[in-house]
């Protein structure tokens, strides 16, 4: 039995350790909202937050996150209000098929915890998910988009 | 704000609550947030009570939201926005208060297919409906003003309408079409409605709507292929045969049948599958099976041997001719000049972002057998008929459910495999759904590819510096051919030919001859299919020629682009021409190229510039596409489609290739077949220009002018000229990623 903190709730998985934390999200608690891309952490669909930081949930094996706060996609909202990233992303309509989205939305809100006005570089660095509609174009704007959001709440 | 999934709870406890008579598509896509819980008794596509079906498209309900059904698929095109927009053009209902339904497969079976095709590729979804939608939102108007009408005791004619409020004018009374619904359904249905003057819409292309896709992707809660979840479902992985026409000799499964939670391995004539409880439990299985192949004869072909076949195919005198025009050999034995050239573009993946997957549950239903199966497909008319001869059902029996799709591109319409072995797997379990899902290698490796080509063009200039001949040659694979869809002729793939056989040059000497090079790669649909390569080659070679020529390869096009025909061409040229400069000055360093074509009824042009350093790293400076469709609906998702195909294309111009050893594919992940990422990403300038008149495709056609444009680049930038792609094979990278 492993002992996880999903969304903010107390989850108990009977899996095997070595079961990446992408899978036990999926097939074991039904938050499909996190996706499968590649498996081998090279794609970004699977990013979830590990204690705040952006984690591909896919080339993570479950014991590694025991008893560790997980975000998920589902788990972003704060009382069912968008997170500012959610709401950029719609203002600006960057999804297409939307598939790599929550991933990638995932990985922009840790990037902006860690970094509130992230410059180009930094969102470079950060921001390596796949987007095979290729939304990019949008992607950028709406990350500063967000960052604002974010400055103008605090 | 219009949603069309519900949370994933709700999905589940319909699932659960609907027992046997699964009917999510129905339900599920028709709720805008904040509906009542849906009645799960409603049998797919049924009208719900108390609402009023004007027509098939359009459905009131008493307090005036509307309800426009879509029958093509949303992979991120956007029209599952851009269709009912079409209809609300003509229908004048109040936009704000629209939601959208998909209809499932099965009601557009049972009623005599009232929805028309249901299948998305080519580009067709907007332009093959249009005129259909237009006339279905009118016809329902026009339902709904004679109905108001007769409530007032007055002509049609006295009446107006605007926003779903019908107003008398003379005596000012006023209703709206939710009042008037339930009498208008009763009314005769109008021949021959009007429909606008383009100059009088006031939806299309006009406002900036908000997709009625987003707000749940944003989420994270729209159903794909791979979230079905069923009570007591299963998980499956397979391996087919990883060379492709093998077969499967043996296979030693007694490792795999030991791990945790395998219940069955299903062995079938080219893949082994494992079913278990949970994906990785199965995938880890699959991993664990010994399985001798037998490769089909098959297992001695490479990306060497099928070059060779491309080349014999170059060398093949007798070659089939798809036009012929004038005196192409006396053009070339007049010649002032010649110029000979041979162009390469190789086997592409399609690397959907949601690997294939389909769910399928063979159930006993009082004796009678169904089978119920949901996928992520381009042809969902397809997908069931595929599911009913995998399965052996009568197609009556089928419950075919569309999810959301994570990503198309081709791979998800004509061939099925997604279904037929997701069907065959579950068949070994029946009375338990079973989600087979491809893992990204399988995905990888298993692909109905880009075809490969390889294309040999030769052009005549007279002293003057005019083109007079220009003969093309393509050895290449025919989708066509592999469907046996009787569309090639004379050995001749029309389609395999486009941009040749269609050029708008006026070359007055001109020969296309077509050397089919099917090999045992399956190769398929590809966004923008053979439009991702002879424009290519053809735009690539007339900067040759006017080089040759000793012509600015702008103006140089421009000569060609005489007569009607060509007319769309030109002015999109201008156009994008004109947007990026031509001509001005560049900062030092930085060299432009530019490209035209057309494809999928709509016109194109590109300017590309670039830079490029001593280590042969290339900066993307600027990226100009416009395309002229006709009529545009959605303007935001125009422009994405734009940005999208612009990026799409750079992945395999920089990167993509597909390649072969011991007749199985090489690349199996990202890893090795990679894709531009967000760091890549240039600048880039999206330009609608509507002439109007007729109605092109969106999603394909910005694909066609980026490799050439770029390419010409490139060779303005260094003196070289790259005849074959991927960029990275000529040791070229991209300065962001270097």
């Amino acid at each position: 039995m492993i002992e996880l903190e999903v969304n903010g709730s107390p989850r108990t998985v009977d899996v095997e350790r070595e079961m990446p934390l992408l899978w036990v999200l999926r097939d074991e608690l039904h938050l499909e909202g996190t996706k499968f891309g590649c498996g081998a952490g090279l794609c970004g669909a699977c990013t979830v937050h590990v204690d705040g930081r952006a984690m591909r949930s896919c080339s993570v094996p479950v014991s590694a996150v025991a008893g560790r706060k997980i975000t998920t996609i589902e788990g972003l909202p704060v009382r069912g209000a968008l997170h500012p990233v959610q709401q950029a992303w719609l203002d600006l309509q960057v999804p297409q098929c939307g598939y790599c989205q929550p991933g990638m939305i995932m990985a922009v809100a840790a990037l902006l915890a860690e970094k509130p006005r992230p410059s180009d570089a930094d969102i470079d660095g950060a921001i390596t998910n796949i987007c095979r509609c290729s939304t990019y174009a949008r992607v950028r704007p709406a990350i500063h988009a967000a960052a604002k959001r974010l400055v103008a709440k605090v | 704000m219009h949603a069309f999934a519900r949370s994933r709870r709700a999905f589940l406890q319909v699932s659960a609550a609907a027992g046997g008579a699964l009917c999510l598509e129905l339900v599920v896509p028709a709720l805008a947030r904040g509906d009542p819980a849906p009645g799960a008794a409603l049998a797919p596509g049924d009208t719900a009570p108390g609402t009023a079906e004007i027509n098939a498209w359009v459905v009131v309900h008493p307090d005036d939201r509307v309800v426009i059904r879509v029958a093509r698929s949303e992979m991120g095109q956007g029209s599952s926005t851009g269709l009912p927009m079409l209809v609300a053009e003509e229908l004048q209902c109040d936009w704000s208060r629209v939601s959208i339904e998909f209809v499932p497969v099965a009601q557009n079976l049972r009623r005599d297919r009232a929805w028309g095709s249901m299948s998305t590729g080519g580009s067709r979804s907007i332009r093959e409906s249009q005129e259909y939608l237009r006339k279905a939102g009118a016809t329902a108007r026009v339902m709904l003003v004679a109905a108001a009408a007769r409530d007032f005791g007055v002509s049609p004619l006295e009446c107006r309408v605007a926003d779903g409020i019908v107003t008398h004018e003379a005596s000012g009374r006023r209703t709206s079409f939710g009042k008037v619904a339930a009498a208008a359904a009763r009314l005769p249905v109008p021949a021959n409605v009007k429909l606008k003057d383009p100059k009088d819409w006031t939806l299309l292309g006009k406002a900036s709507v908000a997709r009625f896709d987003l707000p749940d992707k944003v989420r994270g809660n729209p159903v794909y292929g791979i979230d079905v979840a069923l009570p007591g479902m299963l998980h499956a992985s397979l391996v087919q045969c990883p060379v492709f026409g093998g077969s499967v000799r043996s296979v030693d499964a007694s490792a795999a049948r030991k791990m945790r939670g395998v219940k069955r391995v299903v062995e079938l004539h080219d893949a082994v599958a494992v079913v278990a409880d949970n994906w990785w439990r199965a995938n880890q299985a699959v991993k664990a099976l010994r399985i001798d192949w037998d490769d089909g004869g098959h297992g001695l072909e490479s990306s060497a041997s099928i070059l060779a076949y491309l080349h014999a195919g170059q060398a093949d005198a007798n070659a089939a001719t798809a036009r012929s025009e004038g005196d192409v050999d006396g053009a070339f034995a007049n010649a002032a000049k010649i110029v000979e050239a041979e162009y390469f573009t190789p086997y592409l993946n399609h690397a959907t972002m949601e690997p294939q997957n389909c769910t399928a549950w063979f159930r006993d239903d009082a004796g009678t057998a169904r089978l119920d199966v949901w996928a992520p497909t381009q042809s969902g008319e397809a997908s069931a008929a595929a599911a009913a001869e995998a399965g052996g059902v009568p197609i009556a029996n089928v419950a075919f459910t569309k999810t959301q799709l994570g990503g198309g591109f081709g791979r998800r319409g004509a061939f099925q495999d997604f279904v037929k072995y997701a069907v065959a797997i579950a068949k070994t379990m029946r009375g338990t759904p079973v989600k087979t899902l491809w893992s990204r290698e399988e995905d990888m490796q298993h692909d109905f590819y880009r075809p490969i080509s390889l294309t040999r063009m030769r052009a005549s200039i007279d002293a003057a510096g005019t083109c007079t001949g220009w003969h093309t040659k393509i050895a290449c694979s025919s989708i066509s051919a592999s469907l046996a869809t009787g569309r090639v002729k004379n050995g001749v793939d029309m389609q395999a030919c486009g941009s040749f056989v269609d050029s708008p040059y006026a070359v007055a000497n001109q020969r296309v001859d077509f050397s089919l090079r099917n090999t045992h790669v399956p190769v398929g649909f590809w966004r923008s299919v053979y439009h991702s390569q002879n424009p290519f080659f053809r735009e690539c070679f007339v900067d040759e020629v006017a080089r040759a020529a000793g012509k600015d390869p702008y103006e140089f096009r421009r000569a060609l682009l005489v007569g009607d025909h060509a007319k769309r061409d030109l002015a999109i040229l201008d156009l994008v021409a004109k947007t990026a400069g031509w001509g001005a000055p560049l900062p030092q360093g930085t060299h432009r190229g530019i490209a035209v074509a057309d494809a999928y009824g709509s016109y194109t042009a590109g300017v590309v510039e670039v830079a490029v350093d001593a280590k042969r790293r290339v900066k993307l400076a600027r990226v100009v596409i416009g395309v002229d469709p006709g009529h545009v609906v959605d303007v935001d998702a125009a422009k994405a489609q734009i940005e999208g195909a612009v990026i799409f294309a750079l992945s395999a111009i920089v990167y993509g290739e597909i390649t072969l050893t011991g007749g199985r594919v090489n690349q199996r992940n990202f890893n090795d077949y990679r894709m531009l990422h967000l760091r890549d990403a240039p600048a880039i300038e999206a330009i609608l220009a509507p002439s109007g008149g007729f109605w092109g495709g969106m999603g394909e056609p910005p694909m066609a002018c980026v490799a050439p444009a770029l390419v010409n680049a490139l060779a303005a930038a260094t003196g070289e000229r790259v005849r074959a792609l991927p960029l990275v094979n000529a040791g070229f990278s991209l300065a962001t990623s270097a």
